[in-house]
């Protein structure tokens, strides 16, 4: 009797470890081939993304450019912007993902470069409809950095010529009204 | 027999288009006092080029051309017109300087699209745009929303028959106050003032949603100056779509519909007359207007499934459509989401609401609400004429500022006019199509040009055919000056070449 219920046990055991497997197992398939079916393991430009939204509509896709303008908080999140040369897309983000971002494009700034991993959305729900990408990972690929502006000597000369030749109009005005 | 113009004609015409180029030159001060605040020197050069250019080109001509006559209709309508071209030409040299756009001709695009208040942008890599370039490119909207000639009034012109000439040659028929060059004091008193609350409001609405105070305060000047003159330039490349707030957009659709309301019913509105809101055949057709094609524009939404929500939907379709409607063209959609996305019933109701445009005496473009109403009232008097026995004295009254009896006269000109739009908006479509674009694109982005809108669908870009640019060019101009500076520009050189 005893026994039997000791063999019982064992072999509830193995069913469990059995069923444990199997569902290891068919999670990781599920996983792999959602995985494989909704995420784009390449960075997909912005005009990729825009004129076939409806392709990459709630699937984990990989956009990379430059952080542009404001870093705008709101909350425990941000939007912050991204442009890839072509476009720019709203990135929302955690806050906390943000802390390493120095430089923010501008004309007396070039901004940090990031690689975003998150779900694309077409018409976010959250987000009033707005075309956006909720980012799970955010990679800095490159620094950005202060432009240092150097003055166009060209230009002032020019300024100087120009200011020259209105100086002498004035003066030939003023002579031909005497 | 046509008459050549003479001599006096031409020196006439010089002197009047030599002051409003050195006004003009004026305006150039502020970007560069931008310039310098925010230690931009080389923007700040361009500027001082740009200038001293103007500067010299406007001495050049008011010296030469020196007369003390005043202007008569045919020469005050080829001043407006030529000072429009001028303006292009010479408020391009900052732009053109700056780096960020691929050609002459694009900067010349940019600035009659500023100055028409249309937004339509052919600029390079704008998130990298100084500040002094990007004020100047809203400022643009804000000089020739008021009128490029009303700055020249308000300052420099002192005979008020010649100034009235400009004033109507700049598609203002309306006085506000008896006196023109008041009226235009006016209408730069209500802009400055509004200016001011505008840019104050959208700098708070900025902080609010993170943004750093400077740019939060440029940002809402800009916004407002584009905005309030129904421009839709932005200082980022996502327009609108950058703030990513639903309050950014509702402070942006009252200032754009301020912008496209008639400066008559800011007048009243200040004057305490709150019920002229109420009565007008503009207020009415326009908010009639607004219904219908919003209606429109959600159905073709609603039918492809284009937003999860109705609220969404309510949101993005109403923004877009007020946004074209007031003729603004700011979008919180990228452009090729309206060919991709939106499907054919909501384009259709999105270039009829960009047609009709705002009301008249406004910054909008477009035909115009009074045209429509006055349009629609005379058809109602023609169909009472049929219904009624022959013996019935038809007559058919609307109220604007007064109560007014419909004359054929006003029918016939609202008509010709709305003509005119209509041949504009289908001439610019055919030569759309004529480079390989769709009708419906073609379509959308000629409305859009010449009801100084500046929606667009993803044609409008740096790599478009240059005869594509020099037709939304004229598109541009045409529909700001509504047609009557234009054909008598062309007549006049008619008259040179052909006169006697």
């Amino acid at each position: 009797m005893i026994q039997n219920i000791k063999y019982q046990i064992s072999n509830t055991k193995i069913t469990n470890q059995n069923s444990k497997i199997l569902n290891f197992g068919l999670s990781f398939c599920i996983l792999i081939f959602g995985f494989w079916n909704s995420c784009f393991a390449q960075p997909i430009s912005s005009t990729e993304l825009i004129n076939n939204a409806k392709q990459y509509d709630g699937k984990i896709v990989i956009y990379e450019g430059e952080v542009i303008g404001d870093i705008m908080k709101r909350g425990g999140f941000a939007w912050m912007n991204v442009n890839d040369g072509q476009n720019a897309i709203g990135i929302w983000v955690n806050a906390s993902l943000v802390k390493d971002i120095v430089y923010t494009g501008s004309y007396k700034a070039l901004g940090d470069r990031v690689e975003v991993t998150g779900i694309f959305n077409r018409a976010c729900s959250e987000h009033g409809g707005d075309l956006d990408i909720h980012s799970q990972v955010i990679r800095k690929t490159a620094p950005g950095r202060q432009v240092r502006e150097r003055l166009n000597l060209g230009k002032r000369n020019l300024v100087i010529v120009l200011l020259g030749i209105l100086c002498l109009i004035w003066i030939l005005s003023l002579l031909k009204r005497r | 027999m046509i008459l050549k113009p003479r001599l006096e004609d031409i020196k006439i015409i010089g002197y009047y288009l030599g002051k409003i180029i050195l006004g003009l030159a004026l305006t150039m001060l502020v970007p560069i006092l931008i310039g310098f605040a925010f230690g931009e020197v080389n923007p700040a050069l361009d500027f001082l080029i740009s200038i001293e250019i103007s500067l010299i080109f406007g001495l050049i001509l008011t010296k030469l051309c020196f007369t003390e006559k005043d202007l008569n209709w045919m020469q005050g309508m080829i001043v407006v017109s030529l000072a429009w071209l001028a303006a292009m030409a010479l408020g391009a040299i900052p732009l053109y300087l700056s780096g960020h756009y691929k050609s002459y001709l694009d900067t010349c695009f940019e600035t009659m699209s500023g100055f028409t208040t249309t937004g339509l942008t052919l600029v390079q890599d704008l998130d990298h745009l100084s500040y002094a370039h990007n004020l100047w490119r809203h400022l643009g909207p804000f000089i020739g929303g008021q009128g490029i000639a009303i700055v020249a009034l308000s300052f420099f012109v002192k005979g008020t028959s010649g100034a009235f000439k400009m004033y109507v040659g700049e598609a203002r028929e309306e006085r506000i106050l008896p006196n023109v060059i008041h009226t235009a004091r006016f209408i730069w008193l209500i802009s400055i003032t509004y200016l001011i609350l505008g840019a104050f409001s959208l700098g708070l609405v900025g902080k609010a949603i993170g943004m750093k105070t400077v740019n939060a305060f440029f940002h809402g000047a800009c916004v407002f100056m584009a905005g309030f003159d129904t421009a839709g330039f932005a200082p980022q490349s996502q327009n609108i779509l950058y703030y990513h707030s639903l309050l950014f957009e509702v402070v942006t659709i009252i200032i754009i519909i301020a912008g496209a309301l008639n400066f008559n019913f800011h007048y009243q509105l200040w004057s305490g007359n709150r019920k002229e809101m109420l009565k007008n055949i503009e207020s009415r057709v326009f908010f009639i207007s607004i219904m219908l094609t919003f209606f429109i524009t959600a159905i073709g939404l609603n039918q492809l499934g284009v937003y999860p929500k109705a609220i969404v939907l309510f949101r993005k379709g109403f923004f877009q459509l007020i946004s074209g409607h007031t003729t603004t063209g700011y979008m919180t959609v990228y452009a090729r989401q309206f060919i991709t996305e939106w499907g054919n019933l909501a384009l259709v109701a999105l270039i009829c609401a960009m047609g009709l445009g705002g009301c008249a005496c406004s910054t909008a473009g477009g035909i115009k609400m009074l045209r429509i109403g006055i349009a629609f009232k005379a058809l109602k008097e023609d169909l009472k004429r049929i219904i009624l026995p022959e013996k019935a004295i038809v007559v058919q009254k609307f109220h604007h500022i007064k109560d007014i009896f419909l004359e054929d006269k006003q029918a016939r000109s609202a008509l010709l006019i709305t003509m005119a739009y209509l041949g504009l908006y289908l001439i610019g479509a055919i030569i759309g199509m004529l480079f390989g674009y769709p009708f419906l694109d073609s379509l959308f982005e000629s409305t859009s040009a010449s009801g100084n809108v500046g929606f667009s669908c993803g044609i409008t870009n740096a790599g478009m055919p240059a005869t594509l640019k020099l037709t939304y060019i004229f598109q541009m101009w045409a529909g700001r000056l509504e047609f009557m500076s234009i054909f008598t520009l062309i007549g006049f050189f008619v008259a040179a070449i052909k006169g006697k």
